[in-house]
């Protein structure tokens, strides 16, 4: 029976199984050939399936940013090169002391970062990615249930120094913070199209090196807004205490239009 | 090199495909990936030769088809392809624009046996 409906071999035909098998003989390899001999048998089946490759990684950073609603809690997502300020940042915010956040912080490897932050009296939840680039959304969530949300108003997820591989995860925040500093040089909004294209805004860190530097960074803004023209930016320096008011500023007024 | 990350996933996702198709065996797997996804088409063809072993994509050919960005004009409803990353409507120079397809990596199609 099995040799005429081919039904024995999985995933050839998508029949439904409603009939009983009798197997009251062996699948021997006679038997077999038999049936793969049958051209009609053997076409290979196609499925058309048209689904993000991120699919799963994409279900989980909504299942974070539900658990951040939850809370009320506005989840920034910080991506910038290894060195451009963020971890500098989160340290400068603690200190003005304007609103109450925790950090879920990645690196390859150690603890200083959060180290760094726990100093300042921020909770901080580092995650150390081993080999990988970038977090994903599960990793986040994993740091989510290890913070207190209950005392938090923004939840900073500070991601692995790169500006390649974190562009292309969804973590589950709310916005996208992309940092970009002086020294690192003019064009690397052009060279990193993707992570910029990402922003929601940009921030222009260490501008107080700005003079000693070759760097226009009005062109950068123009690069930066033919990638991403509604993007937001703000130029910051956290020896310059008024420009980070700014940001906060920012921030609490994303806060509040979440409700 | 997150591309391995990325494969990972989609063998992931075709394993589960082929087993709900109750299949043995994935013989051809397509994505697409866009210009602006933030993946290298040749690094993953790397990393799927890599990691299909074991699997059941272990024989299966990866056909990637690299998609260019894709815009749409929200003023004038002009749509194109853009050729190079400026995010702007040839047609009546406006930047509100709604991005079609080229930013995003998708299983496409499996063929299973």
């Amino acid at each position: 029976m099995c040799t005429d409906c081919g039904c024995s071999i999985r995933g050839i035909d998508d029949h439904e199984h409603n009939h009983e098998h009798h197997h009251d003989h062996n699948h021997d390899n006679k038997n077999k050939s038999l049936v793969f001999n049958n051209p009609h048998l053997n076409d290979a089946k196609t499925v058309e399936v048209i689904k993000k490759i991120l699919d799963k990684n994409d279900h989980e950073a909504i299942h974070n940013r539900n658990h951040l609603d939850s809370y009320g809690i506005l989840g920034i997502n910080l991506m910038s090169s290894p060195g451009a300020g963020k971890t500098a940042l989160l340290e400068t915010l603690a200190e003005l002391g304007k609103f109450k956040f925790g950090v879920i912080e990645g690196d390859l490897e150690t603890n200083r970062d959060a180290d760094r932050l726990k100093a300042k009296g921020i909770d901080a939840i580092q995650i150390q990615t081993g080999s990988a680039c970038h977090l994903d959304a599960m990793m986040v969530h994993n740091g989510l249930h290890k913070l207190d949300l209950n005392n938090i108003d923004v939840c900073f997820v500070e991601n692995v120094g790169n500006l390649v591989c974190p562009a292309s995860y969804d973590v589950g925040t709310h916005l996208n913070i992309v940092l970009v500093s002086i020294p690192e040089g003019e064009d690397k909004i052009a060279k990193y199209p993707v992570m910029f294209r990402k922003a929601d805004l940009i921030l222009f860190t260490k501008t107080d090196l700005l003079p000693y530097f070759k760097y226009d960074i009005q062109k950068e803004k123009e690069m930066a807004r033919s990638l991403k023209p509604n993007v937001d930016i703000l130029e910051i320096n956290t020896n310059d205490k008024a420009s980070i008011e700014k940001l906060v500023d920012w921030i609490m007024f994303k806060k509040k239009m979440r409700g | 090199m997150h591309e391995y990350s990325i494969i990972q996933a989609l063998l992931d996702q075709c394993e589960n495909i082929a087993q709900q198709n109750d299949a043995t065996k994935v013989e051809k797997i397509q994505i697409k990936i866009g210009v602006m996804s933030g993946v290298e088409p040749h690094l993953l063809s790397v990393s799927f030769d890599t990691f299909k072993e074991d699997t059941l994509c272990c024989d299966a050919v990866l056909e990637i088809i690299h998609q260019p960005l894709v815009v749409e004009c929200q003023e004038c409803k002009h749509i194109e392809t853009l050729t190079e990353v400026k995010y702007k409507c040839s047609n009546c120079d406006s930047s509100n624009i709604k991005v079609i397809d080229g930013e995003d990596m998708y299983l496409m199609k499996l063929e299973m046996s």
